[in-house]
């Protein structure tokens, strides 16, 4: 018998900020950009404001089930920044951070967890796609404009975010191995929460990360500390400009931590204890980037304060025109079904606009 | 003018839309070298080029996903399915997301992608090579589906399905792959979506058949105007979904009687879709239940069974002589 190594492989895990919010080892570049550190933790303050206003309007039933990104700040708002505008977004659908940064309004975002569909229209964001609640079906879809940049040789790179669950599923790896067979222009970012609804991750995986799962289709994989925005932004900003230069696909998994409920629908105290909880906030993001950015004598706390009374004026704006938009009309329920309505379908159309006008609509 | 086989026009429309759109690509499982496995696309990647005709690993939803992608951004992708039995990882991505953009992003995103796969019993294939699975895709809102019955008809809706700008889903019956060529003029021209097609003339009854079934309906018809003297008329649907119910009603209003073919089982078939549309809109103008032809609701059997399976000549021929009692 002959026994060699055929492969061998390892997964390095990044973090620069810790939660102390310390530096720790040698700063990346970014450190030294404080007007990219004050936007990035203006945003992120904003998400937050927004994610807490969007959870009381789900209790007093102005909103339905709502997924909130509490924890998820650093990761969603750094991928956004490390992103050129003609890239394309697909989330799956917490990823208000990323989306704020790319042109998606606010009231759009209640809109569409208000049950209307004008909230994925997206005015001002042509190019993203909406949110993607089958899980994992977004990778393929990211991949798919991935190759359509390929093969018309733009410098375009398309950037997904899928859950620690989401790696369970078969279009993950399907996906993962299209972006590695096609050498595609893709990023894709494990947003590792720890928690699949009421699965933890030991339950979900064998795996020591997720990260790893990038080995199988031929990619690079790092894992980053989530909460840790400078880390993710170094290591998003990183793999976008190597799929920008032809250099391929790769996997980020960002390790953050769910300190919210799944979503407004779930009880998280059914599955998890609430010391776990609170250890997490001790790692949460926000509180870590203001203490570096105090350190450094970039943020007073005049700045804070003004920082929150215009998070809650915007948020409040949002609010507003979120509860002005009404119903849409029930036309728009067939006429974007396909490019020009079917006969069979104008006659369905008519008749429920007819039955509208009567009593019995 | 080239006589060719179904298959071979299915080749000449897709050069035909390759050449003419540099934004359609092809895309599937050894679609590319080796021309797959039915032929369909045998020479393009030579003469397109590898990043016009693309090889793919091997996953269906992986396939119809990239598709939905490529189209989002502008490009008209056109992937193939190599088996009938094979379509169904495809279902997630095509009702989740395929059908569903252009509505939920009030027309921001739009899918023109195509998605061929073969169809249909007859040919001695392997388990999971025989099914008609149309009705499933004819459920899902936002898609099209369609089916041609001879050469010409499958070159023109194929380029209508590639020129459509929402999503196709193109079945092309593996039975008349080789069966009958015909002759098909390279024009470049699609035939209409959304429209029967009225393959016979008649006034004692009307037949609606799609796809292979076509030919042992014509053959039938053939039959009883032969012997019976019956004349029967005979309409293709050619798009399966959404259906031009006008040319069917109108027939039936002449003709009185109505039979239905098709290869896939029978309940919840869209030959019930049919019959259920007829009855709301015309019962009065009918002089005999309409009567359905189909596959039984079983399990498509391996091939020494397929024959019994699938509705032979004399099925419907009895259906049609049925309906025609006084």
């Amino acid at each position: 018998m002959s026994t060699t190594t055929a492969a061998r492989f390892e997964i390095k895990s990044r973090s620069y900020l810790n939660p102390e919010g310390r530096l720790v080892g040698t700063p990346p570049a970014i450190v030294s950009d404080s007007d990219l550190l004050k936007r990035l933790y203006r945003m992120m303050v904003l998400v937050r404001t927004f994610d807490s206003k969007a959870i009381a309007l789900q209790r007093t039933g102005q909103l339905g089930t709502y997924a909130s990104c509490l924890g998820h700040e650093a990761t969603h708002v750094a991928i956004g920044a490390a992103m050129m505008p003609e890239d394309v977004f697909f989330p799956m659908y917490r990823e208000y951070g990323t989306q704020l940064w790319r042109g998606v309004h606010m009231e759009e975002i209640l809109a569409f967890w208000g049950g209307d569909e004008r909230g994925t229209a997206f005015r001002d964001q042509p190019l993203d796609f909406p949110w993607a609640v089958p899980i994992a079906t977004q990778t393929l879809h990211a991949a798919g404009a991935a190759l359509a940049f390929k093969l018309r040789s733009e410098k375009r790179v398309a950037v997904t975010v899928i859950g620690d669950g989401g790696t369970s599923q078969g279009d993950f790896y399907e996906a993962l191995n299209a972006a590695g067979a096609f050498g595609l222009p893709v990023v894709f970012v494990i947003a590792n929460n720890q928690w699949a609804i009421s699965v933890p991750l030991k339950a979900q995986t064998a795996c020591e990360t997720l990260a790893q799962k990038a080995i199988a289709a031929g990619l690079p994989g790092i894992q980053v500390d989530g909460n840790d925005v400078l880390a993710v932004y170094e290591a998003v900003t990183e793999a976008v400009g190597r799929a920008r230069t032809g250099g391929g696909a790769s996997v980020i998994e960002a390790l953050t931590y769910r300190l919210s409920d799944h979503t407004t629908a779930d009880d998280a105290r059914r599955y998890r204890s609430a010391a776990e909880v609170e250890d997490a906030q001790k790692k949460e993001p926000i509180g870590r980037l203001k203490r570096l950015l105090t350190a450094r004598k970039l943020w007073s706390d005049e700045e804070e304060q003004a920082l929150i009374q215009d998070c809650q004026r915007q948020v409040d704006a949002a609010v507003h025109a979120y509860q002005a938009l009404g119903k849409p009309p029930r036309s728009d329920m067939f006429d974007y079904t396909f490019a020009e309505l079917p006969e069979s379908l104008q006659q369905e159309r008519a008749q429920a606009l007819a039955e509208e006008g009567s009593h019995h609509g | 003018m080239a006589k060719v086989a179904l298959v071979e026009a299915v080749n000449l429309a897709l050069a035909r839309a390759l050449a003419d759109d540099p934004q359609v690509v092809l895309l599937g499982e050894d679609i590319g070298m080796n021309g797959g496995v039915f032929r369909a696309t045998v020479g393009l990647q030579e003469r397109f080029g590898p990043n016009r005709v693309l090889d793919t690993p091997l996953a269906e939803s992986m396939i119809a996903g990239l598709a939905i992608g490529m189209a989002a951004m502008g490009m008209r992708p056109v992937a193939e399915i190599q088996f009938s039995g094979f379509i169904y990882p495809t279902i997630d991505q095509m009702i989740n997301h395929a059908g569903r953009l252009r509505t939920r992003t009030r027309g921001r995103l739009s899918v023109p992608m195509v998605l061929r796969a073969p169809s249909g019993a007859g040919i001695h294939a392997p388990e999971h090579h025989s099914e008609s699975n149309e009705s499933l895709f004819a459920h899902m809102p936002g898609i099209r589906v369609v089916m041609p019955s001879s050469p010409t008809r499958a070159y023109g809706l194929l380029l209508a399905a590639i020129q459509d700008p929402d999503p196709v889903v193109f079945f092309e019956p593996t039975r008349l792959y080789r069966l009958n060529k015909q002759e098909v003029e390279d024009n470049g021209q699609p035939l209409p979506l959304d429209t029967c097609f009225v393959l016979r003339e008649g006034h004692d009854l009307t037949f609606v058949s799609w796809g292979a079934m076509l030919h042992e309906t014509l053959e039938a018809a053939r039959l009883l105007a032969e012997t019976e003297r019956v004349s029967a008329e005979v309409i293709d649907l050619g798009t399966l979904s959404p259906i031009d119910y006008e040319t069917i009603l109108e027939s039936v209003g002449r003709t009185g009687r109505l039979v239905i073919v098709h290869e896939a089982p029978r309940t919840a078939g869209l030959g019930a879709e049919v019959a259920a549309e007829v009855a709301e809109r015309a019962l009065y103008e009918l002089e005999a239940p309409i009567m359905r032809v189909t596959g039984y609701d079983v399990v498509t059997p391996f091939f020494k069974l397929e024959h019994d399976f699938m509705p032979s000549v004399d099925r419907i021929r009895r259906a049609a002589l049925q309906v025609l009692e006084p």
